[in-house]
Order: structure tokens, then C-alpha cells, then sequence
């Protein structure tokens, strides 16, 4: 009894340090507060602000626009990139996982500004065409698509595709109809990741974002050192709708996960 | 001369350019920028200096004392939550894992700033306490990141092997110590992979903390400002030596190849 009861509150504390801030900052994004503890009253001026002000709108189309971008490129190229690693010699396939583990394992700082010294500083290109920044989030993410594809390799038939060719179809075809369709779920959750860390990465845009280009995070990183308390607020309002976006996209994922488990069954 | 065939195996060759050109040359450029001066010469001046500076070393002192601390805090609230969750009182409500790692797909800007204004309202002034807040920073930051990995392993650990310690006279602290801990070292050691790199380098947790004191990170992100490239690729390099000796270290200690679970979705 005791045991249950303990394991209970560990739980719960823990879930209270991971959700308090957030909750009551989302409460307070929807009061004319200037800080957590004011009594205000209800207003929705955050969220008016958020979308009506120019610099706040194009910082979170450009970031949602980039991540897109990044998760699109890391994932043809992660996929690609697996499937014909999976099917390569063992030498060339130790190599593809070797360097693949890099990103993975080093810091988004020394990735970040390695891009920059390298495509910046030495190759001498412009920060503006955004080239570098995409560049550098594709290195970071692409290995993670890369990780969530070769499970679903290992696991698929792979006399289908001979069979494939048996029947006539080209190695495109085949591959296309027969290979892509089996490790969609592998290709589907890569995309998702490659999106995450490109709306979480801060380090790597810092490095090689072209100047007047903001993110949700280098945007939320100045304007913490700044005092504007419109910008401050209207943040509070965004970070609102984050959670709710992603507890939403969460509790979505994990029903249509258990029909398909039913389906199944 | 032979045509060119499309084989699977040949849809790695864009990847593994790719990794090629935008990973490894990077931090090949960096290190040799971290051992040459600003004419270009090799020099091993800005090396020496790094390690002969009492501030430097400060500095690396500093970051190696953080991530410790935080890797630590971190390990102890996140082994009871993933055993509760993969052992005990939740152990048949697999999706209450995702409430727990849910955090981490939340744009950690965002998150910290919820953080900072909850730290604010408590303790008045966050000068006071700068390095307690960063601790508390990182430690919310980081958490999720250490759950799942331990949830992992524990979950795949076999219940009958606890069973056979209780049945074999093994009393609960026993089973723990020799049955349970060693068998979750690889989640263990994935899960401080997780945190402790990113402890030494994200100095973004800091900064909004208001703590002025700087990690290893920090000191990237104040030579980039000042535009001092080969000192900043110095410290780039170093950090690089660091992450390569702790990979080293940890692949040897988890022998566990799937280990790194970082924004999986």
C-alpha cells in the first residue's frame, strides 16, 4: 500500500515539474499579465499580437517553411541513403554507418559552426542564400531518418522484390512499388523526427542562418534579452499553441497506432 | 567501357557523398583551422593557450562540473519513473511513457522560458542563484531524454529473471543490485550520452537563466560573434576530442549498438 502510494507521487511530482511551467504559462498567454503572478484580467492580446505582427508571422513561417525543407531533403536522402547502404558490401556499409553516427553523437555547436567555417569562412558563400543553414540541419538530420529505416529494412520480406523482378518489373519499379511501400512507417517517423529537431535546433541556425532570417528559437533567444514586453508575452501565446499541437499530434499518433494494432489483431 | 547498371546498392552513393562532403570535411577544415593562426600558418599557439589559460581551463573545469551534476540529478529522478513505468504500477499503460517524453518535441526555447518566468515568480531575482537555475534549466531540458532510453531497456529486461532472483531468495535490494541495475547498464549509458554532451555545450540554458558564467559551448558562440575563427575552431576541435574519447568510452561500456534514442518519434 505504502510501495503504491509512493510510487504514485514520485510519478506525479515528476509530471508536475515537467508540465507545471508550461501550464501556467499557458494560462497566463490568455490574461493582459506582464508577468507570471499578476492578477489580470482575460484577454487575448497575445494571440492577436502573435498574428498580426510582421517580424512574429514571418519568424514562424520561416521556421516551419525550413523545417519542411530540411525534413523532406533529410528524408530522401536518409532513405535512399539506407536502402542502399543495407544492400552494399559490408565495407561500404560499415563506412555509411560510421559517418552516420557523427552528427548523432556530436554536439549541434561543433556541427553548426564546422558548416560555417567551412562553407562560410573558407568556400566564402553568402549566409543569405540559406544554403549553409539548410546544409547544416540536413547533416543533423538525415542520419536520424537514416536510424529510423533500417529496422524496417531488416525486417522486410526481400523475396517480394525478387519476385518483383521476376514478374518484369524494372529495379525502379520494384523498388519503388515493393521496397518503399514496406518501410513506409521507418520513412514516415524520420520525417517526423527530421521536423522536430529542425523546430528545436538553435546551435546550428545560430551558425549559419543569414542574418535578418530568424527561428522560433534564435527569435525566442533574443527576445529574452531584450525587454520588450509585447514580443515577451505574445511568445507565451506561441508556446501555448506549441503544446497544444504537439499533446494533439501525440494523442493522435497513439490512437490511429492502436486501431492499426486492432486492425491487425 | 562498361554501361552504368542501377543496382540498389548504388542509391548510397548521393548519402555518403553527402556525409562526405558536409560532415567530415567540416571538421577536417575545423581542425585545421584550430591549428593555424590567422595568416594561415600552422601554429600551435592558440592550442597551448587554451591549456596554459587559467580562465580556459576554468571554463572546462566548469562544464565538466555542470554536466556531471545535471547527468546525475537527471539519472536519479528518471530510473524511478522508467522503472515505474516499465515495472511497476504502470506497467500495463504503455502510452503514459509518451507523457513523459512529450516535452521533448516542445521547442526547448520555449520550454526554458516557461522555466525562467516560474524560477522568476519563486525566487525574485534569478542573479542569485545562477548556477542552482542552471542545474534546474537543464535538468528540465534534459529529462525526457534520459527517461526513455531507461525505459527501454527496462522494459526489455525479462520479468522471469526478477522472478527467479525472488524465487532463488534474493531479497528486493539484492534483485535490484544484481539483477535489475546491471542488466539496464545500457539504457543507463545512453541515457547519459544523451545528457551529459549536451550539459557541457548548451550554453543557451544559461543565458536565460541569466547565468554569466561560460561552458565550453559558450566560449564557440563568443568567438563566433567576435569573428575569431581559429580559436573558435580550437575549441571546436577540443570539444570534438572529448565527444570522440566519451563515444569510445561509452560503446565499450553498453556494447549496445541501437542505443541513441535522441527526438525519436
Amino acid at each position: 500500500m505504502m510501495k503504491k502510494l509512493l510510487q504514485h507521487g514520485f510519478i506525479y511530482l515528476v509530471l508536475a515539474f515537467l508540465y507545471l511551467p508550461i501550464l501556467i504559462l499557458a494560462f497566463y498567454s490568455f490574461t493582459d499579465a506582464t508577468m507570471i503572478g499578476q492578477v489580470r484580467g482575460f484577454s487575448l492580446d497575445n494571440y492577436v499580437t502573435l498574428f498580426t505582427k510582421d517580424e512574429l508571422i514571418s519568424m514562424m513561417l520561416g521556421t516551419v517553411l525550413l523545417a519542411l525543407g530540411v525534413a523532406l531533403l533529410s528524408t530522401i536522402l536518409g532513405t535512399l541513403g539506407a536502402i542502399g547502404a543495407f544492400y552494399s558490401k559490408k565495407g561500404i556499409r560499415g563506412t555509411v554507418e560510421l559517418l552516420n553516427e557523427i552528427p548523432i553523437v556530436n554536439a549541434d555547436v561543433v556541427t553548426g559552426f564546422s558548416v560555417c567555417i567551412f562553407l562560410i569562412v573558407m568556400c566564402h558563400m553568402d549566409k543569405g542564400t540559406f544554403i549553409p543553414l539548410v546544409v547544416a540541419q540536413t547533416a543533423l538530420c538525415a542520419p536520424f531518418v537514416y536510424l529510423s529505416i533500417t529496422p524496417r529494412l531488416k525486417m522486410m520480406d526481400h523475396s517480394l522484390y525478387e519476385a518483383a523482378l521476376d514478374l518484369g518489373c524494372k529495379p525502379r519499379q520494384a523498388l519503388m512499388k515493393v521496397v518503399i511501400p514496406q518501410i513506409r512507417p521507418g520513412i514516415v517517423s524520420g520525417f517526423m523526427t527530421a521536423i522536430t529537431l529542425s523546430l528545436d535546433d538553435y546551435f546550428i541556425a545560430t551558425y549559419t542562418k543569414p542574418a535578418t532570417f530568424d527561428t522560433i528559437s534564435t527569435y525566442v533567444v533574443n527576445a529574452t534579452r531584450g525587454s520588450q514586453t509585447e514580443i515577451k508575452t505574445a511568445l507565451w501565446a506561441l508556446s501555448a499553441i506549441l503544446f497544444i499541437v504537439v499533446v494533439g499530434s501525440v494523442v493522435y499518433m497513439n490512437i490511429s497506432a492502436s486501431r492499426k494494432g486492432e486492425e491487425r489483431a | 567501357m562498361n554501361k552504368f547498371h542501377f543496382d540498389r546498392k548504388h542509391l548510397t552513393i548521393p548519402y555518403l557523398l553527402y556525409l562526405a562532403v558536409f560532415v567530415v570535411v567540416p571538421l577536417l577544415v575545423v581542425i585545421y583551422y584550430g591549428f593555424t593562426d590567422s595568416e594561415g600558418h600552422i601554429s600551435f599557439t592558440n592550442f597551448v593557450a587554451f591549456f596554459c589559460n587559467t580562465k580556459t581551463m576554468g571554463t572546462l573545469l566548469y562544464s565538466l562540473v555542470l554536466a556531471i551534476i545535471v547527468t546525475i540529478i537527471c539519472l536519479l529522478l528518471a530510473y524511478p519513473v522508467a522503472y515505474i513505468l516499465a515495472k511497476g504500477e504502470y506497467s500495463r499503460k504503455h502510452s503514459f511513457l509518451m507523457v513523459f517524453v512529450l516535452p521533448m518535441w516542445i521547442n526547448f526555447t520555449l520550454r526554458v522560458t516557461a522555466l525562467k518566468e516560474i524560477l522568476t515568480l519563486l525566487e525574485g531575482n534569478l542573479a542569485f542563484h545562477p548556477f542552482l537555475n542552471t542545474v534546474i534549466g537543464m535538468v528540465y531540458d534534459f529529462l525526457p531524454f534520459m527517461i526513455m532510453p531507461l525505459y527501454n531497456a527496462l522494459t526489455k529486461l525479462d520479468n522471469s529473471m526478477i522472478e527467479a532472483s525472488r524465487d532463488l531468495g534474493a531479497n528486493g535490494r539484492q534483485t535490484f543490485l544484481k539483477v535489475i541495475l546491471p542488466l539496464s547498464v545500457p539504457g543507463i549509458i545512453s541515457g547519459i550520452t544523451m545528457v551529459f554532451l549536451p550539459a557541457m555545450t548548451n550554453y543557451v540554458v544559461l543565458d536565460m537563466v541569466y547565468n554569466s558564467t561560460y561552458i565550453m559551448g559558450s566560449l564557440i558562440g563568443s568567438y563566433f560573434s567576435s569573428y575569431d575563427w581559429n580559436n573558435g575552431s580550437l575549441i571546436s576541435a577540443v570539444l570534438l576530442i572529448l565527444i570522440g574519447l566519451f563515444t569510445i568510452l561509452t560503446n565499450r561500456m553498453a556494447g549496445d549498438k541501437d542505443s541513441r534514442e535522441r527526438g525519436r518519434v
